[in-house]
Order: structure tokens, then sequence, then C-alpha cells
């Protein structure tokens, strides 16, 4: 019996079985109101009993699953099936036996099921804590081969033997592996700045004309077209930037006398600022729009022209919600991966020039991660150590940005 | 202040005057409005090329070439499939088709011994050459019989069937998108499965029952952080975790199934809190007067009235976790699959990841496969993020 068929029999067990002690349980309840008043209603008996029957058959599941995970011991699959099962039956027969006029079936169902929403509510907090170890540890590993500094500054990134040494198999030939991750994180910030140039005055134009200019219907039309934009996938994105744009500006490049690689930073960032066109749009959108109008009021009664009001009264009053959209945008622009995976150069390179071809962070951890994975090898490993940076630099920009919205937007209310 | 004081005396806006000063603001008015205007127009024409150009390279793929040979069922076909053909027409049959003779051969004895002429799929590099796409890659000598085949009304192009009832191949002629296909559904059904029960548990916890303390507020602020985090992370924790920690086998539908669920969680939470929110207080305190519990109140009242806002922000962020790459990438779930997966434990593929694998094969005629698979799966997306609209539209209710 192999796993899939274990957790298929399991939840193709368990879920007739509750439907079944739900009914039952109910059932019992209803013939017993004929005779005499119950506490609850009887369908808090019913979901006691699944609760009964759900949570013990549950709790035994898990417990193996985690004893198979940390190899303490393993059960055959088919005794766990009947153990786990078996002991949800007497969870049932002891729920049935609690079907009485004085329990209060409703007490006891509400705290198991506040249980469970914490509970739930406790997992996006484990995710953040995943997250955080997973790349932690790894890149602990990877920084007992590599010096942190020569990690930070060094400008050369040549990972190729570093297999052989993970392999133990290097030698005195073998050329140690260069782990400098500045031209990668120069390759980073160039096509992170093209996106933003292009989508900062594209986005916020279009944030002021919504809010300031259009009317209610036009508004509603225009919003779900730009947001369209939002929904392409950026594996889309990244097929059309190395397919149609790439060419285009190669050849745009040679019009104008100028060499250019296939694998340009041009591409990919004029494609990425056009994905980020509609998340600066929609957030700078609500931000005017929270200006109050008693503001542009007053400002137009003093005989300034409307683009007058919105460029010196509504803009610098929206300023602080515009600048945390740029950075939420900036921390999108670094995090995107499909878009340069499939469009920019695997090559790393420190240029200020870019219709060369330059990495990312994103592409570097991707090319370290497909194909062969090599825990020893601090190849494998530097990816982790790339998403370790990813990770401070998300966070701080994501903290930056809600403490500037927290500090300076009551200013107006 | 200043700027205002200066100009005012002059300003008489009911009429426009000849003041020069006053012409110039009027102009840079306009102007203003003028650039709005641009940059969505600019915007709307990169959509419009955008689509366009996709739809262009993709509508080929629709189209598959089919060209009349006379297949000989010989004996010796059942060992050698090349000798089902004339020898000069091995390359422009598709070898895929070619391939299947064996076993058809087997299943139809009668068949052994006779000969006729049928329509039979083209090699690809045909297909690509008939439809004079540049860098189709067929030799001359082959394009002269192809020519020839032609005025003989030996080619035709009929719908490309093949393109969503087959798998992955590793001949661009048979390669279709029906393992991809199944591969979404499976994981999207368990993202769908593990992400929307969670989410809007969390969000019924924060929003009706959590006591405004610090770990309320860290869990808020935590869920904030995360949707903010770039989603290969996620595949970093999918590897981490779920693969390397748990042991979920790689590539598999569990495994990224499981990540996009936290990746979508933080989705689902907002949306979810925002339409519980848009509940009024009157309801719930209508519900208490009558003796019901808070369990009670949240799942006959406030839920039910919730359900529009709850259902949008599910479907917008299971869209988002069907157009997703990067961490199944990372989970390894790009590999080469020819056959649907029958299981959520097996090697599985989805829509997106077949797009990038495609787009980085060379032959020409994976090329408008890929943009096909993508206007699949623009049509899926548009069409569900459609849906998440019309409800979100219909679901606005004034209280």
């Amino acid at each position: 019996m192999s796993t899939a068929d274990l957790i298929f029999w399991f939840f193709g067990g368990l879920i007739p079985l509750s439907a079944m002690a739900f009914f039952l349980a109910r059932g019992k309840a209803l013939t017993a109101e004929n005779s005499q008043r119950l506490h609850s209603r009887p369908g808090f008996y019913g979901l006691y009993a699944v609760i009964w029957l759900a949570l013990p058959a549950l709790a035994v599941s898990l417990l193996a699953s985690i004893a198979h995970m940390f190899h303490l011991f393993s059960v055959p699959p088919i005794m766990l099936l009947t153990s786990a099962l078996a002991l949800g039956g007497a969870g049932l027969w002891f729920a049935l036996g609690q079907v009485k006029a004085d329990f209060r079936a409703r007490q006891s169902v509400e705290k198991v099921m506040r249980g469970l929403i914490f509970t739930a509510a406790t997992i996006s907090i484990l995710t953040t804590v995943g997250i955080v170890l997973s790349v932690i540890f790894e890149s602990i590993r990877f920084f007992q081969v590599i010096p942190i500094w020569d990690f930070i500054t060094g400008t050369q990134w040549q990972p190729d033997t570093a297999f052989l040494i993970g392999a133990g198999r290097a030698d005195e030939s073998v050329a140690p592996p260069l782990f400098g991750s500045l031209p990668i994180f120069a390759g980073t910030f160039m096509i992170t700045l093209i996106a933003m140039l292009v989508a900062v005055p594209i986005g916020l134009f279009a944030a002021i004309y919504m809010s300031e200019y259009a009317s209610h219907n036009a508004r509603g039309r225009i919003k779900p077209m730009l947001e369209i934009l939002a929904g392409i996938p950026t594996v889309v994105y990244g097929f059309f930037a190395a397919i149609t744009i790439s060419p285009l500006v190669v050849d745009a490049a040679h019009a104008f006398g100028l060499e250019a690689d296939y694998t340009n930073a041009l591409a990919p960032g004029l494609i990425m600022g056009v994905m980020i066109i509609p998340f600066i749009s929609s957030l700078s959108d609500d931000v005017i729009r929270a200006v109050p109008q008693s503001l542009r009021d007053g400002s137009l009664a003093l005989g300034t022209t409307k683009a007058e009001t919105i460029r010196h009264i509504v803009l610098p009053a929206a300023f602080p919600g515009i600048v945390s959209a740029f950075l939420l945008a900036v921390s999108r622009a670094i995090g995107e991966t499909m878009i340069v995976v499939m469009a920019a150069g695997l090559r790393p390179n420190m240029t200020a020039n870019p219709l060369e071809g330059m990495t990312t962070v994103t592409v570097k951890i991707v090319e370290a991660l497909t194909g062969d994975q090599e825990f020893d090898s601090a190849f494998t490993l530097s990816a982790f150590a790339l998403g370790l940076v990813l990770l401070l630099i998300t966070l701080a920009l994501n903290i930056v940005s809600t403490i500037i919205v927290r500090k300076f937007r009551q200013r107006y209310e | 202040m200043n700027k205002v004081k200066k100009t005012a005396p002059s300003t008489n806006f009911m009429s426009g005057t000849s003041n020069p000063r006053q012409k110039q603001r009027e102009r840079a008015d306009a102007r203003f409005r003028w650039y709005g205007l641009a940059a969505l127009g600019l915007a709307f024409a990169f959509l419009i090329f955008f689509f366009i150009d996709i739809i262009g390279q993709a509508l080929p793929a629709f189209h598959q070439t089919e060209v009349k040979v006379t297949v000989n069922y010989a004996e010796a076909v059942k060992s050698n499939y090349n000798k089902a053909v004339e020898h000069k027409l091995r390359r422009v049959v598709s070898r895929a088709w070619l391939r299947t003779l064996p076993r058809y051969l087997a299943a139809h004895p009668d068949l052994v011994g006779t000969s006729r002429d049928e329509w039979v799929p083209a090699d690809s590099r045909v297909d690509q050459y008939i439809k004079q796409h540049d860098g189709h890659g067929l030799k001359t000598k082959y394009q002269h019989i192809v020519d020839a085949m032609q005025k003989e009304n030996r080619v035709r192009q009929v719908f490309n069937s093949g393109f969503f009832n087959s798998g992955d191949s590793k001949l661009p002629e048979n390669a279709g998108i029906l393992a991809a296909a199944v591969g979404s559904v499976f994981t999207l059904l368990l993202t769908m499965l593990v992400a929307v029960p969670i989410g809007v548990m969390t969000a019924i916890y924060l929003e009706e029952f959590a006591a405004d303390n610090h770990l309320t507020r860290l869990i808020e602020v935590n869920i904030n952080n995360l949707a903010a985090i770039p989603s290969i992370l996620y595949g970093l924790l999918g590897l981490a975790i779920f693969i390397n920690f748990m042991g979920v086998p790689r590539s598999s539908a569990l495994a990224g199934g499981l990540t996009l669920a936290l990746m979508t969680l933080p989705i689902i939470i907002i949306a979810t809190r925002a339409a519980l929110r848009s509940v009024p207080e009157s309801i719930r305190d209508a519900a208490y007067g009558l003796g019901a519990s808070s369990l009670q109140v949240v799942w006959h009242h406030v839920l039910p009235l919730a359900m529009p806002g709850i259902l949008t922000g599910s479907i917008i962020g299971l869209a988002q976790a069907m157009g997703e790459t990067a961490p199944l990438i990372i989970v390894g779930m790009m590999a080469y699959i020819p056959e649907p997966p029958t299981s959520i434990l097996d090697a599985t593929t989805v829509l997106p990841a077949q797009v990038y694998t495609w787009s980085t094969e060379s032959l020409r005629g994976y090329g408008e496969r890929t943009a096909a698979g993508i206007l699949v799966l623009l049509t899926v997306l548009l069409s569900l993020n459609a849906i998440a609209v019309k409800l979100r539209n219909r679901a606005q209710q004034e209280w």
C-alpha cells in the first residue's frame, strides 16, 4: 500500500464515517427530543460525535507521520489505518452515549471549534517561521564554506568548481569557486530601476486620471482593464519579453548604431514595469481618493487650476501613501522571477549599460535549484543564501513602507 | 501660498482672460490632463499589442498539417515501423505516428498485408514549412517532396485536437497540454482544499474572536508581510520543509499544492477579513439577542452574508496560484511529463510550468505551442478573474 493509497483510504474512510456519525448522533438527539428537552440543538450532538470520531483518528495519523518523519518508528499502513479508524469508532461510541438531556454539547463543540480556528490562525505564523528557518539553516551551511564577507563584497561569481569540492574530489589544480554576489545584485538593481522608470510615471498618472478626472463610470471600466495587466501570469510576460520585446530592443539599438545582447536588461525591465503599473495605479488611486475633498475645494477656491491643485495640494497630501506603494512595488520587482529567468541573462555582469546581458538574484536561485540538487555543494546552498538576502530586503522594504504610512497618514484625518 | 497670492488678482476663470500668464496656466492644466490620458493610452496600447502578438503566435498551433501517404501494413512493420511508408517519406510523416503503428497492427491483425492511402500527421518541420515560418529546419530535399505533394493535394491542415488530448512529447507535433492541465487541476484542488478553509478560519479568528493583544497584532503584521514576500521564497520553503524535511515526493502535486496553498493564504485571509468587516454589527447583535452562541452567529449569519466577498477573494487567490510558476520550478514541477498524473504523489507538471518548459526548447514547432499554451492559460485565468469581478459587483450590498 503506497502513501498515496494510505492518504486516499484514510480520508475516503474518514469523511463518510464523519457524515455517518453526524446523522447517527443527531438522529438519536432528535428521538430523545420527543420525550424530553435537551440542552443543545440536535445538530450540536451530531457535531460532537464528528469531533470524537475525527480528532482521535487524526491524532493517531499525525503521530504516526511525525514519527515516520523523524525516523523514530514506522507502522505498517494497514495497521495504522485500522487503528486510526478503530479509535475513531470508539470515540463515536462514547459520543453517542453522551446524547443526554443535561449534556452541554454546544459548549463542548464551541470550545473545540475555537481551538480549531485559533490553530488555523497560527499557521500563518508557522509559514513565516518555516520560510525563515528553511532559508537560514541552509544559509548557515553555505556561510560555513564561503566567508560571508566574500559573499557580500566579492565581484566574481564562478561557482563551477563547487560541486567537486562538495563531492570531496577537489585537488590542488581546481580553482576555488567564487561566490561574490555584487554583480548579481547590480543586475537586480538595474532591472528594478528600469521597471520603476516605466511603472511609476505611467502608474501614477493613470491613478491621477482615474481619481481626479475620470467619471465614476469611466473609472469603473478603466480599473478592471488595468488590472488585467496584473492578472497575466509572469511566465507569459517572460515569454513575451524574450520572444517579442528582446528582438525589438536589439533592432532598435542597431538602428541607433548600438550593440545589444538578446539577453539585455532592458526587455525584462520594461515588461516588469508594465506588470507593476496596476500595482502602483491601484494603490495610488486609493490614497489619492482618500485625500479629503475639502483640501481640493479650498485650493480651487483660491483660484488655482485643477492641475495646480493636484500637484501642490493633493499629491503632497497623498505622498506617504504613494511612497509606500512605490516601496512595495520595488520589493515586488526585486522578487520577480519568471520574467528575468526567461528574458535576462545567466552571466553575472557588473555594468551600467542596460543593453548588455545581466543576471539577477532570482535567476541565480532558480539556476542553482533546477537540475541536480546536491545539498552538500555550495552551489546548491548559494540559492538559500541569496534567498536570505532577498527575504531581508523584502521585509525591510515592507516594514519601512508600513512605518511611513502609519507615521504620516493621520495628518489629514 | 505665495504663488497663489501673486496670481490671484489677475485670475478670472469664469471667462478666460487674455492675460498671458493665465493662458500659460490653462495650457499647463490641459497638458496635465493629457499626461494622465497618455499614461492610460500607453497601458492599453501595450495590452492590445500584447494580446495581438500572443494570439498571432498561438493561432497556427491550433492547425496541424496532415499528409496523404500510402501506408503499407506489412508484417515487417511490427518490428520496424519505418517500413510502413516509402523511404523518402520517412522524415515527412510524424515519427510519433510511426511509432504507434506496431501496436496498431497488433490490435488489428486483419490489416496485415494490406496497404492504403491515409491522411497522417506530418513531421513538425513539414508543419512549420507549410505554415511558412522562419527557422522551420526542413531540408531542401524534403521541401521539394512536400512541394510536389502539395501540388497533388496530398497536404492539408486540420484542427489540432492532439494539442488538447495528449501530454508533453519530445516531438513537437505530438506535444499537448493534457498532462499539464490535469496536473494543474490536481495541484489547484489541493491548494483550494488547504488554503480556503485555513484562510477563512484565520480571518474569522482575527475578525470575530481575537482579543486585542500582542499575539493578534503579531499575526496581523505577519500576514501583511507574508503577502509581500516574493513567491520564489515559498518555493524555497517547499523545498526545504515539505520535500527535504517531511519527505513529500519532489515534483508531486502534493508538494506543489501545499506550497501554493501557503502562498495563497494571505490573499484569502485579507479578502475574507474585508468581507467579514462589511457585515454590519447590527446583524451580530440581533443574533446574539436571540440567544445564539458566537459560533452560531458566525456560521448562520455572518458567513452567509460575507460569502460573495469570500468567494471573490478565493477565486482571485486561486487564479494567482494557477498562473504561478517560480515556486513550482523550485519544487521540481517542470519535469518532462508525457502522461497525466493519477495520484497526488506522482510527478506532475502544471500549465505555466509546461509553458516554461516549451519556451526553453529550440525546435521551432514548440514556439507556437508555447503561445497556444499561454492562450489557454490566459483564457482560463481571465475568465476566473471576470467571474470574480462579476461576483464582486453583484455582491456589493448597501446596508
